[in-house]
């Protein structure tokens, strides 16, 4: 009967969709996971977002338009969980400004050097280490956009449209959080404590 | 309280990175460049360190996790 014969399709047409919209998401879990890496402060913590993230997006996959951006989906629902999650190791506001000029990290790092330095020998004092060390220590709202702009590489718009922010804030977090960082560096490279 | 030509330049700096700066500003800052090592070297250091950061951050997602993520999925 026609009904049935409708009913039938429309069940097995959302189950085929349902299963597409599943491996293309799965196909985007080590972007997910890399950038959600630097969105919380550790492994551990990117593991339970990136699985929550999934386990919301499996729920709500209905709510994704086709042939839009799922990455960008994907990490709105895992900035969105994180932000739930409390953001416990939030630094206390400071009175002093959080950030140096643009060059002090080449300045701090050249001094500790004890004079003038090729560019890329002053680069490689910095560990891999120090750098994920710093980044896990900059602010979120701050963090949020460099981890998405500079790790995701998602574009302004983009990040503004995960965030829930005007693409003017999105610039101007990310110049001030890359100063933030390169502060936290010149810190941690240098062993300077404040 | 004005700033110097080196200050004006550092401030320029991400722009100038990012590649949002105006013509106008663009062609100060390339003509400051072209006279002053000290700020170029600091741009030099500067292009280095975001390529290095990019490179530094890199993490391979752990292979359990897939695993636990398909587990996840809607069974059949």
């Amino acid at each position: 009967m026609p009904d049935s014969d409708g009913n039938a399709l429309r069940i097995a047409t959302e189950a085929r969709d349902r299963v597409h919209f599943e491996e293309d998401a799965l196909a985007l879990a080590d972007q997910v996971y890399r950038v959600a890496r630097h969105l919380t402060g550790s492994r551990e913590e990117a593991e339970d977002l990136v699985q929550e993230t999934y386990a919301r997006a499996f729920r709500s996959w209905r709510s994704f338009t086709p042939g839009t951006n799922l990455r960008a989906w994907l990490l709105r629902i895992a900035t969105n969980l994180n932000i739930d999650r409390g953001r416990r190791k939030q630094r206390t506001p400071d009175t002093q400004p959080l950030e140096e000029g643009d060059y002090f990290l080449y300045n701090k790092l050249e001094e500790a050097d004890g004079g003038a330095a090729e560019e890329e020998r002053v680069v490689e004092r910095l560990s891999q280490d120090d750098i994920v060390s710093a980044l896990s220590a900059v602010p979120h709202d701050f963090r949020d956009v460099i981890v998405l702009v500079d790790i995701g590489d998602f574009s302004y718009q983009d990040a503004a449209n995960i965030l829930d922010i005007p693409i003017g804030t999105v610039m101007s977090r990310l110049h001030r959080g890359r100063r933030i960082l390169k502060r936290e560096l010149a810190e941690t490279a240098t062993g300077a404590t404040e | 309280m004005t700033e110097t030509p080196c200050e004006h330049c550092e401030r320029m700096m991400q722009p100038y990175m990012d590649r949002v700066l105006s013509a106008q500003e663009l062609a100060e800052a390339e003509a400051h460049l072209s006279e002053c090592n000290w700020c170029a070297k600091r741009y030099r250091f500067e292009e280095k360190l975001r390529q290095y950061v990019r490179i530094a951050v890199e993490e391979p997602m752990p292979a359990e996790l897939k695993a636990k993520l398909a587990s996840l999925r809607t069974p059949l």
